[in-house]
C-alpha cells in the first residue's frame, strides 16, 4: 500500500500546518478589521473596506498567490514563497471572513442594540459588551467552514515552490512514478486532517443554535 | 536599472498581450459552463443517492464529504495523471471540467438536499393524502417549490466554480491564467499578464455577484 | 364624521393638563411640533405633548397610529424630522452653544438619556448574560457604580419584580413574563426620572399578563417616576393613569383623564376605537 511513501509525504505535513494556522490568525485580524470596517459610520473607511473586499472575493487565491510571487517583485517587493503564500491565503481568506463578521453582526436582533441604547451605554460598550459576544457565536461555525476552506487553498502553494505536502507528492510521483498510491495518500491525508474538522464545526453549530434558541 | 525594478507597468505590452488573453478567457467561461452542467447532474444524483435507502445513502455520504473536505487541486491531479494510467486517455480540458463537475457537485448535492428539506413537510402529506404517483410528487409538487429559492444558491457556486478555473493551469489547460503564465515565461515580465488576469476576472465576477445578490433579495421578498 | 387632519386639535398651543405652563410644575418631557414620516408616511404630524414630573400618562390608539414612535423618538431609537424634545429642561437633539441651538452630538444625548429609560414589547434581554449581570451591566458600566453596589442594587429590585431566586439564570430559562420583568429591574436600576413602556405585555401569553401588569401598577403606586405608557389593556389604563391620550393618525386626537375618555369620548374617532375594542 506504499506506507514507505507516507513519511515523505509527512515531511510536507508541516509546512502545510503551519501555512494554514499562520494564515488562519493573519486572516482572523483582518477579516475583524474589514468586517467592523464596512460596518463603520465613516464613508471613507467603509468604502476602503468594501473595495478589499470586493477585489479579494472577486479573484481566485492561485491568480492573487501569483501576483505576489512573481509580479510584485517588478515593483521592488521580493516575498519569500512563504511570505507570499500567506498574504495571500490571508487577504484572500480574510476577505471571505470579514463578510462573515459583518453578516453576524448585522444578524444580531435590533433590539440588543435598542435595549443597550436605552441603558444609555456608550457605542464602544454597546458594541463590546452586548453585539460583539451575540456575533461571536454566531460566527464560529462559519469561520469553522472557512478554516477548512483555508487547508484545501493551502495546497495552491506547491505552485509557487513551497515544500508542502501536495508539492512532496508531485515531486515524489515524479521521482518514483509510483502514481496511485501517492496520489491516495495525498487524499487520504488532507480528508484526515479535513473531516475531524467538519464534525468540529457540527458540533459548534449544534451548540451554537442552541444558544441562539435561547 | 534601478528605475526598471522600481516600477514597470508597460501599458504597451498590455494592451499587446489583452486580445490573447480575452481569447483564453472564452476557454475559462466555457471550462466554467460545461464543468457547472455537469455539477448540476452530479449533485442532484448525489442529493437523490442520499435519500435513499442505507445503502446508497452512507457511500454517496461519504464520497460527498471526501470530495469536499480534500484540495481540488490534487482531485485535479489525481484524474490527470491516474486515468491514463489505466487506460483512459482524455484531453486536459476534459479532464479539467470532469473535476470541476465532481468537486462542485458535492457542494451542489447539498444545496439541492437544503433547497428538498425546505418544502414544507405538509406539501408531502397533502401529495400523499391524494395518492399521487411517488414520480408525480417529485416533478409536480416537489421539485418545482425546491428549485426557486436554489437559484441563488447556484448562482454563487457559479462564480465560485469560475474563479477557481485557474486551477485547471495546473494540468496544462490553457485557460486565462496558463496563458499568463505562458506570456509570462516567454517575455519575462508578469506584472501586465498577471494583473490582466486579475482584472478580467473582477470584470466577471463582480457584476455577476450583484446579479446574484439581486436575485437573493428577490426571493427573500417572494417567501 | 372625524375631524379631518387640517383641523387636528394639535394646531393649537399645548394642551391645559397638569404639566401646563400655568403655574404648575416645570414639565419633564416635552415635544414641540415634532415631526416625524417613514417615506410618504407621517407617524407624527406637528406632536405637542407635555408630560409632568411623576405623571403616568397612557397612550392608546389603533395599531400603526404612531403611538410607539411617540416613545422610540424620546428614547432617541428614532430620529425626528424636525421639532424639539425636551427632557428634565434640556434639548434632547440639541445643545446649546452660546445661544444657538446645535444638533446634539452622541455626548449630549448620553447626558440627557440618562433621565429615560424603557422597556420593549420584545423584552429585548441580553442572552447572553445571566439575570443578574443583565440588571448590573449598565449601572457598574454605564453609572460607574462599584460592583458590590449594583449588585445590591439588582438584587434588591429582583425581589420587588419577586425573581430574588433566578439571579443565576440565563434568560432562556424563564418564561416570557419573568423575563418582562427582570427587563422592568434592569431598566429601574437607571433610576430614570422617566419610564417608557412599550407594549410590554403585548408578546405575553394571556395567563402571564397579570404578573407584569401587577409590578407596572405597584410602580405607579410608589409614585416618583413619570410614566409612559403605551398599551392596548384599557382596564388597566384606566386604572394607573392620570391622564389617557388617545393618538390617532399622527396626532393627540383626544386626552384628558381616564373616567372622561372612557365614559364619555368626545372624539368620533375615539368613541369608534374605544367600541371596537371594548366590544370583545
Amino acid at each position: 500500500m506504499g506506507f514507505d511513501l507516507v513519511p515523505i509525504l509527512l515531511r510536507g505535513l508541516d509546512i502545510t500546518v503551519r501555512l494554514t494556522l499562520t494564515s488562519a490568525a493573519v486572516a482572523l485580524v483582518i477579516a475583524m478589521i474589514a468586517g467592523l470596517g464596512r460596518l463603520s459610520p465613516l464613508r471613507p473607511v467603509r468604502f476602503l473596506a468594501g473595495l478589499y473586499v470586493e477585489v479579494f472575493r472577486g479573484t481566485s487565491v492561485l491568480v492573487q498567490m501569483f501576483w505576489f510571487f512573481f509580479a510584485l517583485p517588478l515593483f521592488g517587493v521580493t516575498l519569500s514563497p512563504f511570505v507570499a503564500g500567506v498574504t495571500a491565503l490571508s487577504l484572500n481568506i480574510g476577505a471571505y471572513g470579514a463578510e462573515i463578521v459583518r453578516g453576524s453582526i448585522l444578524s444580531v436582533p435590533k433590539g440588543q442594540l435598542e435595549a443597550s441604547v436605552a441603558l444609555n451605554m456608550t457605542p464602544a460598550l454597546r458594541m463590546r459588551r452586548v453585539i460583539l459576544p451575540q456575533a461571536l457565536v454566531l460566527m464560529m461555525p462559519p469561520f469553522g467552514n472557512l478554516l477548512i476552506e483555508l487547508l484545501k487553498a493551502t495546497a495552491l502553494v506547491s505552485l509557487i515552490t513551497i515544500p508542502d505536502i501536495t508539492f512532496r507528492g508531485v515531486t515524489l510521483q515524479q521521482t518514483t512514478g509510483r502514481t496511485t498510491e501517492i496520489f491516495l495518500w495525498l487524499l487520504v491525508l488532507y480528508f484526515a486532517i479535513a473531516y475531524p474538522m467538519t464534525l468540529g464545526v457540527r458540533w459548534i453549530e449544534r451548540r451554537a443554535s442552541a444558544f441562539r434558541k435561547a | 536599472m534601478f528605475d526598471f525594478i522600481t516600477f514597470s507597468w508597460d501599458g504597451e505590452f498590455a494592451l499587446r498581450i489583452l486580445p490573447q488573453l480575452l481569447r483564453a478567457t472564452l476557454i475559462t467561461i466555457q471550462a466554467t459552463v460545461v464543468g457547472f452542467a455537469l455539477a448540476m447532474v452530479i449533485g442532484l444524483v448525489f442529493a437523490l443517492l442520499r435519500r435513499g435507502p442505507r445503502v446508497t445513502a452512507w457511500p454517496a455520504g461519504f464520497v460527498v464529504e471526501f470530495l469536499r473536505s480534500t484540495p481540488l487541486l490534487v482531485q485535479l491531479y489525481v484524474l490527470f495523471f491516474l486515468l491514463p494510467a489505466y487506460g483512459v486517455r482524455l484531453d486536459a480540458f476534459t479532464t479539467g471540467v470532469i473535476g470541476l463537475g465532481l468537486h462542485y457537485g458535492a457542494y451542489l448535492s447539498e444545496v439541492y438536499r437544503a433547497g428538498i428539506a425546505s418544502v414544507d413537510t405538509g406539501q408531502w402529506e397533502a401529495a400523499t393524502s391524494l395518492n399521487f404517483g411517488r414520480l408525480h410528487v417529485w416533478r409536480t409538487i416537489i421539485l418545482p417549490q425546491a428549485m426557486p429559492p436554489m437559484v441563488p444558491a447556484f448562482g454563487n457556486y457559479f462564480i465560485v466554480m469560475f474563479k477557481e478555473t485557474p486551477l485547471l493551469s495546473a494540468i496544462t489547460v490553457t485557460e486565462l491564467m496558463q496563458t499568463a503564465k505562458i506570456i509570462g515565461a516567454r517575455s519575462f515580465n508578469y506584472v501586465e499578464p498577471y494583473t490582466l488576469v486579475g482584472l478580467i476576472f473582477l470584470a466577471l465576477s463582480y457584476p455577476s455577484a450583484l446579479l446574484v445578490n439581486r436575485l437573493e433579495a428577490r426571493f427573500a421578498r417572494n417567501r | 364624521m372625524h375631524a379631518t387632519a387640517d383641523t387636528a386639535p394639535t394646531s393649537r398651543a399645548p394642551a391645559p393638563h397638569p404639566a401646563g405652563t400655568d403655574g404648575g410644575p416645570q414639565p419633564i418631557v416635552v415635544f414641540r411640533t415634532v415631526k416625524k414620516s417613514f417615506g410618504d408616511v407621517h407617524v407624527l404630524r406637528e406632536l405637542n405633548f407635555e408630560v409632568a414630573p411623576a405623571e403616568k400618562v397612557a397612550i392608546i390608539g389603533p395599531s400603526g397610529s404612531g403611538k410607539t414612535t411617540i416613545l422610540r423618538v424620546l428614547m432617541t431609537l428614532e430620529r425626528p424630522d424636525s421639532g424639539e424634545v425636551i427632557v428634565a429642561g434640556e434639548h434632547l437633539y440639541h445643545k446649546r452653544v452660546g445661544d444657538r441651538l446645535v444638533k446634539a452630538d452622541e455626548r449630549h444625548l448620553r447626558m440627557v438619556r440618562q433621565n429615560i429609560g424603557m422597556v420593549f414589547q420584545h423584552f429585548n434581554l441580553f442572552p447572553h448574560m445571566k439575570v443578574i449581570r443583565n440588571v448590573t451591566e449598565a449601572p457598574i458600566h454605564v453609572l460607574g457604580l462599584s460592583k458590590d453596589e449594583a449588585n445590591d442594587r439588582a438584587k434588591g429590585l429582583l425581589d420587588m419584580v419577586g425573581l430574588g431566586d433566578k439571579l443565576d439564570a440565563y434568560p432562556a430559562q424563564l418564561s416570557g413574563g419573568q423575563k418582562q420583568r427582570v427587563a422592568i429591574a434592569r431598566a429601574l436600576a437607571m433610576r430614570p426620572k422617566v419610564m417608557l413602556f412599550d407594549e410590554v405585555t403585548s408578546a405575553l401569553d394571556p395567563e402571564l399578563v397579570g404578573e407584569v401588569l401587577g409590578i407596572i401598577r405597584t410602580l405607579a403606586d410608589e409614585g416618583e417616576m413619570a410614566m409612559l405608557i403605551v398599551t392596548h389593556e384599557m382596564g388597566f389604563a384606566r386604572d394607573v393613569a392620570d391622564r389617557v391620550v388617545f393618538f390617532d393618525r399622527g396626532q393627540v386626537a383626544e386626552e384628558g383623564p381616564p373616567e372622561r375618555i372612557f365614559s364619555e369620548p368626545q372624539n368620533p374617532r375615539t368613541q369608534e376605537f374605544l367600541r371596537a375594542v371594548l366590544a370583545h
